[in-house]
């Protein structure tokens, strides 16, 4: 089931914060970021973010094309190298 | 013969069974366009009327998305998973399913026919 749209799209506080002042000063750093709950929002087009997935940061450059997924589907938590029959 | 968006539609079925030969419209839709063309329900396909026809296929091309036309907006909405690289998108491309289905057994209807490894030989002691 969807979210509620009276809540509007859920982004985290915190980053949210970041991504105002940064398009404040028209700036555009890599943004590390653990939100991968984090809906993106028209706002974060064209930055770029470094996406935990547990292990390592992986860096996501936003389009506008990804507006409506959250962060952490940009952003793999699992590898799978095949099995080892298949080598 | 009712011909319509490139489909034939079989003579002997009742009208909304007809209807839902075409790709995109299952049968509560195609009772509704019925319903809205002011077809009995439960006419045959072979009896309807040119005036019936007419407005039966004016409803379609007008509400509703079939056939080729909706197959490809459905490929373009794949495509555009798999181009931004989301998650959605990476099984798409691997060919396994997408909503979160365990893939340990069976989803065979994404992965295809199985393809059998050999048994790798057991070490003997």
């Amino acid at each position: 089931m969807p979210r509620s749209l009276k809540k509007g799209p859920f982004v985290d506080v915190k980053l949210f914060k970041k991504i105002t002042k940064m398009n404040e000063i028209k700036k555009k750093n890599v943004i590390k970021t653990w939100s991968r709950r984090s809906l993106i929002t028209p706002d974060f087009v064209g930055h770029t973010f470094a996406v935990y997935n547990g292990n390592k940061f992986i860096p996501v450059y936003v389009t506008e094309n990804m507006v409506g997924h959250k962060l952490g589907e940009f952003s793999p938590t699992r590898i799978f190298k095949g099995h080892s029959g298949n080598r | 013969m009712a011909r319509i968006s490139g489909v034939d539609l079989p003579k002997n079925k009742i009208g909304f069974i007809g209807l839902s030969y075409l790709y995109g419209i299952g049968r509560f839709n195609a009772v509704t366009i019925l319903k809205s063309a002011g077809v009995d329900l439960n006419k045959k396909v072979g009896d309807w009327s040119d005036d019936d026809l007419t407005h039966i296929r004016k409803i379609i091309t007008e509400e509703f998305k079939v056939e080729g036309e909706l197959r490809s907006e459905e490929q373009m909405n794949i495509k555009r998973l798999m181009d931004i690289g989301c998650y959605r998108g990476l099984r798409h491309r691997k060919g396994l399913p997408v909503r979160g289905q365990t893939t340990k057994n069976n989803a065979r209807t994404r992965k295809g026919k199985r393809k059998t490894v050999a048994n790798k030989k057991k070490v003997t002691k």
